[in-house]
């Protein structure tokens, strides 16, 4: 097993980006997740990449757009009033089916709001990250290791289907610090035969383009994407079980929310209440099919979420409304307690009984 | 012997540009130099969203479509991911000089080593003639129906003046395409913005006053009289930076 380091988060996440073969970062200075610019700034020029702050985050997200477009493996990171000016730049990299790696490291909002950690930005992430018909790949990491894990999975799948994936973390897990196991240097390099990099005057020449005129042609497109996303749902998901082999209440949570649950389950199971939780690690896809198997299972479930109830509407989808939901939340950089989350465990437990 | 014949480095398909529109005449100046740089293989280019959004269609190199205003951020990706391409950008006024503003000048002020091509004809072409940063004052468009009225919406953006204020820019000229004499000093004027760009002397931008009849509600043989004669006087033409020339001056 390789070392361990003592790192932050960001920094992780940014350093994993640069092992994934990452050399062209593009980015713009918000709070909490600057780490990851700063750190790109000192560590690609050193190893012959590109590092541009650029005028904006629009201005960002469209470098990552000309990068991509010729080929490189390219990213930008944010934070949520920043990724919603880069909603114009994710539609178009959606529409041009180009591959990108974005970087959410969630504050509270709406508007300027607080730079808390958060993660009321769930809707975005996984219904409209922008104008028209199209999804990302949202990954949603729960530690140190995750943002380093996930970054180099999200590249991976980026350039599999030809998308955006996104890193959707919280300020907690960008600025924490906890030891981590960097992965490995990659020379992956995948083959890009679409890519803009000069004719050569041996080929046709190629065109990154989101217009098309045509009703039928731009519906097609559509079809062509969403059978592309069809795979994605069946063969992505991705989650993490915890004590849920005999759990009777089920809790879901992702990324920070996540680790206070796995506490306050600890604790009561000790009392003897059967409690688990479904951490949903890919939030596009959602693992429904762990959701369904699970209403088979448990009586009850309560979704934990550091935002107004976001999650819980997907857990209702997924289950199919066969139990009852309820909700922990919590917003604004309010993160609930251990003791909170089994509070309401208990309240449930309760409930289920009589 | 053929005297005349289509640049090789724009497609056989037809346009779509309105009769008497200039954006053709540009586009072939772009290939022209396109091809005697012998650069065709290597080049990139970025079209906008306005009339020339389909520009993608007519050049025959690598194209772009970029959302609208951003094409010298996409550019700078392009460039910054691979150096030895040639990318230039094809822009209009209500992309380069409204909504594309912050682009444009940061684009300029990094001296980003790309060519931008200025297409300026004082009005939104493709949504059907609406007031554009570059409208004059008094110039009667769909949203600027009694006439731009600078008390209430401001005053044109001369857009070569505004960057020749900067250090980055390398190279900025305004050209115009009214008169065959004024044509041959644009192509010269292009010529000298990719040839910058290969040498490695970076941000390169070449305003184009270019007439739109359909637009102005002009015959195309008036619309060229009106960007000599009215078009002109807002916005000199000539050369309003040049680094080469000055450093020639102070050796």
């Amino acid at each position: 097993m390789a070392e361990k380091v003592l790192m932050k988060g960001n920094e992780a996440l940014a350093e994993a980006a640069i092992r994934a073969g990452c050399r062209h970062y593009f980015g713009y200075p918000i709070t909490p997740q600057t780490e990851i610019t700063a750190y790109m700034a000192r560590r690609l020029p050193k190893c012959g990449g590109t590092f541009l702050q650029a005028e904006s985050e629009i201005g960002a997200i469209n470098m990552v757009y000309g990068a991509a477009a010729a080929g490189r493996r390219a990213m930008t990171s944010s934070s949520s009033p920043g990724i919603s000016l880069k909603s114009e730049g994710l539609s178009y990299l959606a529409g041009a089916d180009l591959p990108a790696l974005v970087v959410n490291v969630q504050r509270g909002g709406p508007g300027l709001g607080g730079i808390q950690p958060s993660q009321s930005d769930y809707f975005q992430a996984t219904r409209a990250p922008g104008h028209g018909d199209f999804h990302m790949i949202v990954l949603a990491p729960a530690s140190v290791q995750e943002m380093a894990e996930l970054t180099t999975k999200g590249f991976h799948l980026a350039d599999k289907y030809r998308m955006t994936c996104m890193i959707l973390a919280d300020g907690t897990v960008g600025q924490m610090m906890e030891p981590v196991e960097l992965p490995v240097h990659t020379d992956e390099e995948p083959d890009r035969p679409w890519a803009v990099t000069g004719t050569r005057m041996n080929r046709p020449h190629h065109i990154i383009n989101s217009l098309y005129l045509s009703p039928e042609k731009l519906e097609e497109m559509n079809f062509a994407r969403y059978a592309r996303y069809d795979t994605i749902r069946e063969k992505e998901p991705l989650w993490e079980e915890f004590h849920m082999e005999d759990a009777e209440i089920c809790l879901v949570a992702f990324g920070i929310a996540a680790r206070v649950a796995k506490a306050a389950i600890q604790q009561a199971r000790s009392e003897g209440i059967r409690a688990g939780l479904i951490r949903p690690i890919t939030l596009w896809p959602f693992p429904e099919k762990a959701l369904m198997r699970a209403a088979e299972q448990c009586l009850a479930f309560l979704s934990v979420e550091l935002n107004m109830g976001q999650m819980i509407d997907d857990i209702r989808l997924a289950t199919d409304c066969r139990r009852t939901v309820s909700l922990l939340r919590h917003a604004g950089g309010v993160i609930p307690t251990p003791a909170e989350v089994l509070e309401r465990i208990r309240q449930i437990a309760g409930g289920a009984q009589t | 012997m053929i005297v005349f014949e289509r640049p090789n480095a724009l497609t056989d398909r037809d346009t779509h540009y309105c009769p008497g529109c200039t954006h053709g005449i540009i586009h072939r100046l772009v290939a022209e130099v396109i091809d005697e740089l012998e650069i065709e293989g290597q080049t990139v280019g970025v079209a906008p969203v306005g009339c020339a959004v389909m520009a993608y269609d007519y050049f025959a190199c690598d194209m772009v479509e970029a959302a609208h205003g951003r094409a010298p951020a996409v550019a700078t990706g392009i460039k910054r991911a691979n150096p030895d391409n040639v990318v230039f950008t094809y822009q209009g006024d209500g992309d380069l000089a409204s909504i594309g503003t912050a682009e444009t000048v940061h684009a300029a002020a990094r001296g980003e080593n790309i060519t931008v091509i200025f297409v300026n004809n004082a009005i939104y072409g493709m949504t059907g003639g609406q007031m554009a940063p570059t409208s004059l004052p008094g110039q009667i468009t769909e949203t600027s129906p009694y006439g731009r009225s600078p008390a209430v919406c401001g005053y044109p953006l001369r857009i070569c003046e505004m960057l020749a204020t900067l250090d980055g820019p390398e190279y900025l000229a305004r050209v115009s395409v009214h008169s065959v004499r004024a044509v041959r000093r644009a192509k010269k004027a292009v010529r000298r913005a990719f040839e910058n760009q290969l040498t490695g002397r970076g941000f390169s931008l070449v305003e184009f006053l270019s007439s739109c009849p359909t637009n102005w509600g002009m015959t195309p043989q008036e619309a060229l009289t009106w960007v000599e004669s009215t078009m002109i006087p807002y916005y000199p033409l000539g050369v309003y930076k040049d680094r080469s020339v000055r450093e020639a001056e102070e050796e």
